[in-house]
């Protein structure tokens, strides 16, 4: 491991794992495989509780703020893990000399993204540093659920086989290119809004709809293609992806051609991943569709029987290349 | 080398345009092309238009590569 | 595709192409071109992309200016994670250097103008496609006295390297020529190559059927016996190239000796600022002392940039040099070939 922790260990790749797996997961007793959600027993009740921090810049941008994200964030790794979301705790750290009103704004938009989501924020804490302590505003959540009776597999992906289908609820890496473009000092302006949404309901109505969702995931830091590598890792075979089905926007493309980015790594802050029985995709796909966050949902490709613990990508020409977990952050390149 | 991509001129202002890459705009400086005008494809490379796409020979290398698949059709 | 079924129809014999451009490497490897060919076309990538050719002691340029109190460091993103002696622009950044990311020229000029208690450096690396604009750039920046902005350039141009690669490379039937650094130079710059040496051109575009029909075309050129330079990028090349951008960089820039990773010492491949632009060399203003220090001996990445050596034949690939800690330019790169083995190793 190296001396100093770098941006990349921050990325959500492969780097990030390390640092989790070597410092923290050992220490605190925690059992693998690490999901979004902990599932906790405790006298017959079945509990999900989940946390994150939200160090956004910039803390506005086009389609949200860091409160909203906040909120969706907490609700969504609940939601994921198969519980119905119920309660959230908020805790500021906040930068000497940050402005009342932005602040407000940013609770205004905690509330009522909670309120959309029908959970309750109910503890917080507040903390303020001196100037230069930390960047204008870090918020963490923290979240339980009630667990669903049945779903307890989901995040463990334990159920899921070979001819499975995979479904994403719509177009990748808006997030990640709504956030770079709001940042000032970048000389681009773009028409890409974040999908920072809570997606709850989205999920609820499959799961009562649909008996056959073998796992979840929310595509978040390191995008699909992290996700992918971390199901691959747990499951006995392979996965297939075919790159014409992927949604993306014209501009994140474009964005992406520009910058030397690949959409697949980009984060999201709306997209959930679904592994669906076979016979059921069509039925998961059409319940989706029917919500406006599943409007542009799409089978993505397969778990394959071959290709062990590795994920392939079916290339728009026909070609075929593995996509691998990043070690560290995408960096922009000319080349 | 490079990453060049194809974009759009959607406005001039002075040396500079902007120019959309499926609808994001960026800043192309036009100091080493001539006649740019509005509606034209340019290459943009690290802030810069590097030359102008020709629209014609564009649409003749994808005609000359659709007749040769339909050839191979037959 | 329909065109892959062309090439393999066409593709009698054995042949090796070579291409040397990062923007190549990364299309081929982004559609999957390998996986259409027949196994009788093998493709090569050489030393096209500043990632791969960047020498360590630039690397140890920039950390040892980076370290400078009132210095900024302005840098294209390619280069954050290029391995120097000990250090990388990315792990001076964690330490804390005034290091940041910017996507022209002229950004960096801007952090000069709004940071003048500091001076701006900025790295410039890129070949004939990169070059115009930094020369445009530093004109403008003489044009406004811009007092605090420095170039430490270690731009390069092609075709030495290519000779290198020609003379003591691995037997090569023909090159994918860079269509953008040609879209500059025009075609007519690489027509030594079939002149000089008998292998053909095929001056190609980027997308993957661009790819395809420049190495169907090199395949034909190859079954004639033909050797030319051949424009399949008809779209953005011309014969003569772009004659603006040409005397930008004879304006401001001058030939000479450059250090290539994994080549050493190539005669008049770099790109230098002429005399009347010194007041914008780093080097001249603020001259910087590094250790001349040697390539890890054990890195092989110039046979395996050169075509002449595998990845598994190197004894540091996938024990000392490894994706998450890079020795060598191979693996620092997302599409270099140690990394892209790296990749299927861990898969088998």
């Amino acid at each position: 491991m190296s001396e100093y922790v770098s941006l990349n260990h921050g990325s959500g790749g492969s780097l990030t794992g390390k640092l989790i797996r070597s410092v923290f997961v050992k220490r605190f007793g925690m059992d693998e495989p690490l999901t979004d959600s902990a599932l906790l027993k405790e006298k017959g009740l079945l509990l999900a509780f989940t946390t994150d921090s939200y160090v956004v810049d910039p803390i506005f941008f086009p389609g949200g703020d860091i409160g909203k994200l906040a909120v969706c964030g907490t609700v969504n790794d609940l939601s994921v893990s198969g519980a119905i979301p119920k309660y959230i705790s908020a805790s500021f750290i906040i930068e000497e000399g940050f402005s009342f009103h932005d602040l407000e704004l940013i609770a205004d938009s905690m509330s009522s993204e909670a309120k959309n989501a029908g959970v309750r924020i109910v503890t917080g804490d507040t903390k303020v540093v001196e100037r230069g302590k930390c960047d204008k505003l870090f918020i963490n959540t923290s979240g339980i659920g009630l667990m669903k009776t049945g779903f307890e597999n989901i995040s463990s992906a334990m159920n899921v086989k070979p001819g499975d289908k995979l479904i994403i609820n719509g177009s990748l890496g808006n997030h990640a290119i709504a956030v770079l473009s709001a940042r000032k000092e970048l000389t681009f302006s773009s028409p890409v809004t974040s999908d920072c949404a809570s997606l709850n309901h989205l999920i609820n109505n499959v799961l009562e709809e649909c008996s056959e969702i073998r796992f979840m995931r929310d595509l978040t830091r390191g995008g699909l293609a992290t996700v992918l590598n971390e199901l691959a890792d747990m499951i006995s075979s392979g996965i297939v992806i075919n790159e014409s089905s992927v949604p993306v926007e014209e501009p994140v493309k474009g964005l992406c051609e520009i910058l030397g980015f690949d959409p697949l790594y980009l984060a999201n802050e709306g997209k959930v991943l679904f592994v669906v029985g076979k016979e059921e995709h069509q039925k998961v796909l059409d319940v989706l569709r029917s919500h406006p966050l599943g409007k542009y949902s799409e089978v993505i490709g397969e778990i394959a029987d071959n290709n062990r613990n590795m994920v392939v990508l079916n290339t728009a020409i026909g070609g075929r290349r593995i996509i691998s977990m990043l070690s560290g952050m995408q960096l922009p390149r000319i080349c | 080398m490079c990453l060049s991509i194809p974009a759009k001129v959607v406005d001039i202002n002075g040396n500079i345009a902007d120019v959309s890459v499926g609808g994001a705009i960026f800043k192309a400086g036009l100091q080493m092309v001539e006649n740019v005008e509005v509606g034209d494809y340019i290459l943009l490379h690290t802030g810069f238009a590097i030359q102008k796409i020709s629209e014609d020979e564009a649409l003749e290398t994808f005609r000359l590569l659709k007749e040769i698949e339909d050839a191979m059709k037959k | 595709m329909k065109l892959s079924g062309l090439i393999k129809k066409a593709a009698v014999l054995d042949y090796t192409f070579m291409e040397v451009c990062g923007g190549h490497t990364a299309a081929i490897h982004r559609f999957g071109i390998p996986s259409l060919l027949p196994e009788n076309i093998k493709l090569i990538s050489g030393p096209g992309c500043p990632v791969c050719v960047t020498h360590t002691s630039f690397i140890d340029k920039a950390v040892g200016y980076s370290k400078i109190d009132d210095v900024i460091i302005s840098t294209f993103g390619d280069l954050m994670r290029v391995p120097g002696t000990g250090s990388s622009l990315e792990k001076e950044k964690a330490k804390g250097g005034d290091i940041r990311i910017v996507f022209s020229g002229p950004e960096a000029v801007d952090i000069a103008k709004e940071n003048i208690d500091k001076k701006v450096i900025f790295l410039g690396i890129g070949f004939e496609t990169t070059a115009p604009g930094i020369a445009v750039t530093i004109k403008e920046a003489e044009k406004v006295h811009v007092e605090n902005f420095y170039l430490l350039s270690a731009h390069k141009v092609m075709p030495p390297a290519m000779e290198v690669i020609i003379k003591e490379g691995v037997n090569l039937n023909g090159f994918i020529c860079p269509g953008h650094v040609a879209a500059i130079t025009g075609s007519d710059y690489f027509n030594f190559i079939p002149e000089k040496y008998n292998i053909g051109c095929v001056i190609t575009g980027f997308e993957p059927v661009d790819i395809l029909q420049s190495i169907y075309m090199l395949v034909n050129q190859v079954n004639m016996r033909l050797a030319e330079t051949e424009i399949q990028y008809s779209r953005a090349v011309s014969r003569q190239g772009n004659s603006i951008a040409q005397k930008n960089i004879s304006d401001v820039f001058i030939l000479c000796d450059e250090y290539w990773r994994g080549f050493g010492e190539i005669a008049s491949s770099g790109l230098k600022l002429r005399k009347e632009y010194e007041k914008f060399d780093a080097e001249e203003m603020m001259p910087i002392k590094v250790k001349k220090q040697k390539d890890n001996d054990l890195c092989i990445c110039g046979d395996i940039l050169r075509g002449l050596k595998t990845p598994h034949e190197c004894e540091l690939f996938a024990t000392a040099c490894v994706p998450e800690n890079p020795v060598g330019a191979c693996m620092v790169s997302v599409e270099g070939a140690c990394n892209t083995f790296y990749k299927f190793r861990m898969n088998e």
